[in-house]
């Protein structure tokens, strides 16, 4: 045995060591980071080990290789905590940030902690709000939805893969809320362990509706197992071939799960702006644009003092909703 | 079908993928074997690696599939020799292999380990082969009424520990499932923290991993050094046979199919596991061997029905990844998430998307399982030798293979303290006598079970005729009932045969 621990051990120093050849570039930050809040896999590890790691070395803006780190815990956060309390003046880190950031950020299941305490650098990609219905549900259109949320309640459960009072289960209810539901706390919400696992309860017609993000669900809908009931972004999307927006079916809703970066509050002007053109470079690249439809992720950008707008808005809408909800006082 | 089977050989035998199999298949041993380190870190640890050299989807699975039911091979190696599982699902071979190393019958221990794995491996590949497109309906069809009646019947796994003391055995689950309730409460509005003292790490709740490693491995540290003071260290016996005789072989065979089938159907389920497939399978060939067994004390057929279902519980949860696109655990979960970077798109369209992919996936497991007895046979009487390594070597290396892989899991501080309260709490109930694998199955259980009766409740708005609504939940309900009636039944039988 002691020989494979040996050659396990080898075997993942070797990994470890595994650093590409540094270039001579001048000014360009070496030995950068990117902080997945999250295991591997999932959200925040894609947009650090893909548009992060992968894209930002190949398009030579950054020196050398880009370290990926995963730090899960709280829903990101003690990633969060982390980059607060003891990284904060690192400039060559960069942290994976999404709606759910945001979404918690309000809520304060981060402690204390306030958008204040990062810089918000830039999104790069969208994963728009869907809600979809299985093939055979009498449901047909978002109108016939909500008329069965406030006429039967019962029969309208909806589900989806994130935690009760999360970013899924919001935007549901910001719907029924452009509907004029007055008691949110009506409609009933079941949360799963993930997007395809709560679809299997709509495709077996325990679950009247699924509430998720367009990636989730494109799998489904092209099999026929699922219909659109509504995607909730501003012009359709193209992936989600006819799918009707919810506001052209009269509900202004709008509401995604954007893929984004924020970096240490201490740093200086120059290396946030250093940070947001290397964002903005990535975004702007043909990679980048086969990446990300690959990955199912509608075109969104939104770079600096732009975004940082765009987060506090967005924290201070679900912030409201969740006040009305009962999640947070 | 046939045409298709060789097809996904004809992808499977390509050099690249071939290497791949076997890779994964030997660094899936290795991880198994050692504390703390699963398939899920492995993979994740290894993940930047296929991105690096661009491997396909089909390719990256194979490679994955390979670390996932190796792990399953390795992972009784240092249940059997050290008392101290790999991973929960292996906890279970403990309860029988690690007495029959002591009585000095490791190595057939670790033979039937190999053979039950592999038995248990290929005929579950046949299922899967099969039955995959009508078992993913299973998966679609089990809601949260059916999960948790089915938990309850994994719970009935609890009277198979009577030949003790039963009503340690329950303290022990009751404990695992007092664990499990710790952490923040996903189904309530806001979160709500429960037994987390205030301590802000206990939110995201205990690791079993945590929890196994320090009851196991460090439980069983404590106790070689109490045992050190007081020179009373268990001695053991030296090594017999490598081999074990074929009666007990033809004894164990039917043993490993109703395993097989066992662990394979709930592998398929999204919402179980192997470790609910481990001691469900441990507990039925408890049950039907009856008083002929020595089941508890050392008995082959005690290793063979828990390593047969572990496998063919990981080859079963390939149809729902597959077939569905929807992972059933969470080494699945992240092999799938790899899959999505790598541009899979999730869904029943990943077959016709990826038409590579099931064969040879397929495919591969067939070789990779013939590899892994190449390989794991020969290397019984290799590391059945493990024992004779002095304990005060051995025992050091596990305290520290046991830090390195819990500190791994999460990279928290917090972790290794949780590993060392576990670990008193291990010795404590070794030293009393109550049986640690009850734990793990309530730990398991906990999550799960609460859950799905939340999710259950939720559904039918508080109306309790919900559980025994479907003919699933109703057979379940059957299963159980017999399960719990019939060791009654065959004694009763029993006593009727000697007195008349």
């Amino acid at each position: 045995m002691t020989r494979k621990l040996l050659l396990l051990a080898s075997v993942l120093s070797g990994f470890m060591l595994a650093n590409p050849a540094i270039s001579m570039a001048q000014e360009k930050l070496s030995g950068t980071e990117c902080l997945a809040p999250a295991g591997a896999g999932g959200g925040w590890d894609f947009t650090c080990r893909v548009p992060a790691a992968q894209l930002m070395q190949k398009l030579n803006l950054i020196d050398g290789a880009m370290k990926v780190v995963n730090m899960s815990g709280s829903g990101g956060g003690k990633a969060f905590s982390h980059v607060v309390t003891t990284r904060n003046n690192d400039e060559k880190l960069i942290v994976a940030a999404s709606a759910a950031t945001a979404t918690r950020l309000a809520q304060k299941v981060y402690g204390d902690y306030k958008a204040d305490d990062v810089r918000w650098v830039g999104a790069l990609g969208m994963d728009y709000g869907v809600i979809v219905v299985s093939k055979d549900s009498p449901l047909k259109t978002l109108d016939d939805l909500v008329q069965k949320f406030k006429s039967d309640p019962r029969k309208a459960i909806i589900v989806g893969g994130s935690s009760v009072g999360g970013w899924d289960h919001i935007k549901a209810l910001l719907v029924a809320k452009a509907a004029g539901i007055k008691n949110l706390r009506s409609i009933t919400y079941i949360p799963f362990d993930n997007g395809g696992k709560a679809m299997l309860e709509v495709i077996s017609g325990r679950a009247a509706a699924f509430t998720g993000d367009a990636s989730e669900v494109i799998g489904q809908l092209k099999a026929g197992e699922v219909r659109i009931l509504a995607v909730l972004s501003d012009q359709p999307i193209p992936a989600l071939s006819g799918a009707k927006t919810a506001k052209e079916q009269g509900y202004d809703v709008v509401g995604g799960n954007w893929r984004a970066f924020y970096a240490p509050a201490g740093i200086s002007d120059d290396a946030y702006n250093y940070w947001v053109s290397a964002v903005k470079a990535v975004a702007g690249s043909p990679e980048w644009t086969a990446l990300r439809e690959k990955n199912g992720l509608a075109e969104f950008t939104s770079f600096g003092k732009d975004f940082d707008a765009f987060v506090r808005k967005q924290i201070e809408n679900v912030a409201e909703i969740s006040k009305e909800l009962g999640v947070t006082k | 079908m046939f045409d298709q089977l060789l097809h996904g050989f004809s992808i499977a035998l390509s050099t690249q993928n071939i290497f791949l199999v076997f890779t994964g298949a030997f660094l899936g041993t290795v991880i198994g074997m050692l504390p703390g380190i699963g398939p899920i870190n492995a993979i994740a640890i290894l993940f930047p690696i296929v991105l690096q050299f661009e491997l396909t989807p089909s390719s990256a699975l194979i490679f994955f599939a390979g670390i996932f039911y190796g792990s399953q091979y390795g992972n009784s190696i240092s249940s059997i020799l050290l008392n101290v599982p790999g991973t929960s699902s292996a906890a279970v071979t403990c309860i029988d292999g690690h007495p029959l190393a002591r009585q000095g019958r490791a190595g057939p221990a670790l033979a039937m380990s190999a053979i039950a794995s592999f038995s248990g491996g290929v005929l579950s590949i046949f299922l899967l082969i099969l039955f995959a497109p009508y078992l993913s309906k299973l998966a679609i069809d089990f809601g949260p009424a059916e999960y948790f009646v089915l938990m309850v019947c994994a719970f009935t796994a609890l009277t198979s520990f009577s030949h003790g003391s039963f009503i340690k055995a329950l303290f022990s689950a009751i404990l695992g499932l007092a664990i499990a309730t710790i952490g923040i409460d996903e189904l309530s509005f806001g979160g709500m923290r429960r037994f987390t003292f205030g301590v802000e790490e206990l939110g995201d709740g205990i690791d079993f991993i945590v929890v196994v490693i320090g009851v196991f491995a460090i439980g069983e540290l404590f106790l070689y050094l109490s045992e050190l003071s007081s020179d009373t260290v268990q001695k053991i016996a030296p090594l017999n046979k490598v081999m074990m005789s074929f009666k007990e072989l033809k004894e164990s065979f039917a043993g490993i199919l109703r395993s097989c089938i066992t662990g394979f159907l709930v592998g398929v389920l999204p919402g179980a596991g192997a470790t609910i497939a481990s001691f469900l399978a441990y507990s039925t060939e408890k049950k039907m061997a009856g008083a002929s067994g020595k089941f508890g004390k050392g008995d082959l057929r005690g290793v063979a029905a828990p390593e047969s279902a572990n496998n063919s519980s990981a080859v079963g949860s390939f149809i729902p990844l597959l077939v569905l696109g929807v992972p059933g655990s969470e080494t699945t979960a992240v092999m799938l998430a790899a899959l999505i970077t790598l541009g899979v798109t999730p869904g029943p369209t990943m077959l016709t998307d990826q038409p590579d992919m099931f064969w040879g996936v397929a495919a591969s497991m067939f070789i990779g399982n013939l590899v892994l007895i190449i390989l794991n046979l020969p290397m019984v009487k290799l590391l059945a030798k493990i024992l004779l390594i002095p304990r005060w070597v051995l025992m050091p290396l596990i305290a520290i293979l046991s830090i390195v892989g819990v500190y791994v899991l999460n990279g928290s501080e917090f972790d290794l303290l949780l590993m060392l309260i576990f670990g008193v709490i291990g010795f404590i109930m070794r030293k009393t006598g109550f049986p640690l694998a009850p734990l793990i199955l309530g730990l398991v259980l906990g999550g799960l079970i609460e859950v799905n009766f939340r999710r259950a409740l939720t559904y039918s708005y508080g109306d309790f005729s919900t559980f025994f609504e479907s003919p699933i939940s109703i057979g379940l309900w059957i299963i159980t009932l017999l399960s719990l009636v019939a060791p009654l039944f065959f004694k009763v039988l029993k006593k009727g045969r000697t007195q008349g």
